[in-house]
């Protein structure tokens, strides 16, 4: 029976191996917990997941399992939060709760599994919807004597079980970005410690070795340690991106710490002829985007930062640009670009699921070679383990 | 497993430290199948202590590894004293001939050596290198590693009970992770907070225990906060409440929803923090 349990946590995704089930039914067998389900829970919880992150998957997968509920509807994409957000709360008197009839399970979940497949729009209040609020059996923060709490708080703790309260949604790909975050995200692309000619003296490893060598001097040099990283970094300004103000500078200031060899550009939606280097001197301080391409070598990484949110014009026809009269469309220059640089990556602040509903940023994606990572940490991450590739 | 440890009793928390259910299932668990447990947690929910009070609750000794970021694996397990041996040699003493004088055992040597079982925390792992962890394998495994020195293998006489903390700066490869078991402390909830409250302060004034937690629970919901008060500041400003004496009803007034708690620098130790807290307390003031 546990072994098909192993097999539905695996098939939820839920990061975990054969050997931490053989020590969850070691465990089992020296009776470490007791015979309740929230026992084995806990047991199950610590043994087979590693990363609070998966905590939440695990929970699903959990009550999914033990309810006897085969894929509730809606619960692999995923109820919106803000659907389920606490609203007003009705409060009932003791009759009227007594007075709510109390379903069977099953009843309850058939129930449910209908009213998911209706609903449509946020509902608070009322009896008959799932929302947030009033005396419907479903939903949370209601008053229904045996309801099922989906998400949220907890309001008249009828509904008890742990996993059901879905705690560690929240560490569930954390996209809160600081810049120590970034840095240890950054941390990817420092692979190369020690390369170059062995010029500086080793004081350890002299010691080491002429110890070794009982006495006779015996000289070990090694190569400086730095960061041999380039990099070359691409930010778009202004318009659709002052929503993301902070969060890149942050990035920025989190790559100036870590890189010696940084470089950096603006643009405006799209890359053209022109970049440059100071926003305030724009349009008078600027550089030809052909010298850039000459000046910097092909070990650059190249990273564009930006929400590629534009019309599709501004990407694929001369003369598309907001601002002048480009004789050339953005896209040859990005393919110039990824062409001299092949590390090349592009970090977007909008939120992976919004991408594919705009047209410039698929085609922006495309143009990358499908590289391109949502700013998070997770997102930041993966674009730099692609970086890295060699 | 090659060495047999046995563990008399079971943990379930102390007169000083408040273990949840979860905690104390974790830590027997731990205890019954001797593998190491690795806790994450915010800073300040008690990581650290946890290992010193098990070892406390147990009886048994403690030893500690605290891993910086110039750490190596090699340090817990043993150091040779290269330039010990050369000083010694050059001044011709006899006793260079041996290299096994010039062993520094390291803390898990200490532990796998010792008589009775013991409790070993390798505190805050993530702060060393990449690697570090992946250096550990065998020896948190087989509780055995080799001398290459002095050509000998040490093996754990009684397989000590590991406590490895992390505060999730770095990832930990897989294959470590999947040799521990792994529990998350969480924020505790109010109730739990009191009954720390209770451990570390009894007979602490109701009133103003119950203001006090007001105000920090309040605190903590505060959006945009760079570093929330955790477990370990709020006992700090409660000391410092109870040195001078401060009545409950200065925590808060009754007119108004927000007020600067009194010596709140216990609490918050961002500044940038205490700025945007003064700044709200200043709107909300404004606003009535």
């Amino acid at each position: 029976m546990l072994v098909d349990f192993f097999l539905h946590l695996r098939a939820r995704g839920v990061k975990t191996s054969l050997q931490e089930f053989l020590v969850l039914l070691e465990a089992l067998r020296l009776n470490v917990a007791g015979y309740s389900i929230d026992d084995f829970y806990l047991l199950a919880r610590t043994t087979l997941i590693k990363d609070e992150t998966q905590f939440d998957r695990f929970d699903l997968a959990f009550g999914e399992y033990f309810k006897g509920i085969e894929a509730l509807p809606g619960m692999e994409t995923g109820i919106p939060e803000e659907w389920l957000r606490q609203a007003a709360k009705r409060l009932l008197s003791d009759e009227e709760r007594a007075a709510l009839e109390k379903l069977g399970w099953d009843k309850l979940m058939e129930t449910l599994q209908q009213r998911l497949a209706e609903q449509k729009e946020r509902h608070a209040g009322g009896n008959k919807w799932i929302g947030t609020g009033g005396s419907s059996p479903f939903g949370h923060g209601g008053t229904h004597p045996e309801g099922v709490r989906i998400g949220g708080r907890s309001e008249n703790r009828s509904a008890v079980k742990v996993w059901e309260k879905r705690e560690f949604k929240n560490l569930d790909d954390s996209v809160e970005l600081g810049t120590r975050n970034i840095q240890v995200a950054l941390r990817r692309l420092r692979r190369f410690a020690r390369e170059g000619a062995a010029e500086e003296l080793d004081l350890d490893g002299t010691i080491d070795g002429t110890a070794r060598n009982a006495g006779w001097l015996d000289l070990k040099l090694r190569p400086e340690r730095h960061n041999a990283v380039k990099v070359l970094l691409f930010l778009d300004v202004g318009g659709s991106m002052d929503d993301h103000i902070a969060t890149c500078a942050t990035l920025f200031s989190a790559c100036r710490n870590e890189f010696k060899h940084l470089e950096y550009y603006y643009f405006h939606n799209c890359v053209y002829e022109h970049v440059w280097r100071d926003n305030v001197r724009r349009r008078t301080e600027r550089t030809p985007t052909v010298d850039v391409l000459h000046r910097y070598g092909r070990d650059y990484k190249l990273i564009f930062v930006g929400d590629a949110t534009m019309s599709p014009y501004e990407i694929v026809h001369p003369g598309g640009s907001v601002e002048h009269d480009n004789a050339e469309p953005g896209a040859v220059w990005l393919s110039r670009l990824s062409d001299a640089f092949p590390h090349a990556v592009w970090l977007n602040p909008e939120p992976e699921a919004h991408w594919p509903y705009r047209e410039s940023i698929s085609l922006i994606r495309q143009l990358l070679g499908g590289r391109m990572f949502p700013l998070s940490v997770d997102g930041l991450t993966r674009g730099m383990r692609e970086l890295s590739k060699a | 497993m090659n060495a047999s440890g046995s563990f008399s009793g079971s943990f379930s928390g102390t007169d000083t430290y408040v273990a949840t259910r979860e905690l104390s299932l974790a830590v027997n668990a731990a205890i019954t199948l001797q593998r190491p447990l690795l806790i994450k947690g915010e800073p300040g929910t008690g990581k650290t202590l946890l290992a010193e009070e098990v070892a406390a609750a147990l009886g048994l000794p403690l030893y500690q590894w605290h891993v910086k970021s110039t750490t190596r694996a090699q340090q817990g397990l043993y150091e040779y004293d290269a330039v010990a041996r050369l000083r010694d040699s050059q001044l011709g003493e006899a006793r260079a001939s041996d290299i096994g004088h010039y062993i520094v055992k390291g803390v898990l040597w200490q532990a796998f050596e010792a008589e009775t079982p013991s409790v070993v925390l390798i505190d805050e792992i993530d702060k060393a290198d990449i690697e570090f962890p992946n250096d550990l394998l065998r020896e948190l495994d087989r509780m055995e590693f080799y001398v290459y020195e002095t050509r000998e293998l040490i093996r754990a006489r009684q397989r000590p009970l590991v406590f490895i903390t992390s505060n999730n700066e770095k990832e930990l490869p897989d294959a470590f992770l999947r040799r521990c078991f792994f529990h998350y402390i969480r924020f505790p909830d109010r109730e739990t907070m009191q009954r720390i409250v209770e451990v570390h302060y009894p007979g602490i004034k109701q009133a103003l225990l119950r203001e006090a937690l007001e105000v920090f629970f309040e605190l903590r919901e505060l959006p945009g906060l760079k570093k929330k008060p955790s477990t370990s500041e709020l006992l700090d400003w409660l000391k410092l409440l109870l040195a001078e004496d401060i009545p409950p009803e200065a925590l808060r007034s009754s007119d108004q929803k927000l007020t600067i708690p009194p010596l709140h620098g216990a609490l918050l130790k961002n500044e940038q923090d205490v700025h945007l807290f003064e700044k709200l307390v200043f709107m909300a003031r404004r606003g009535r």
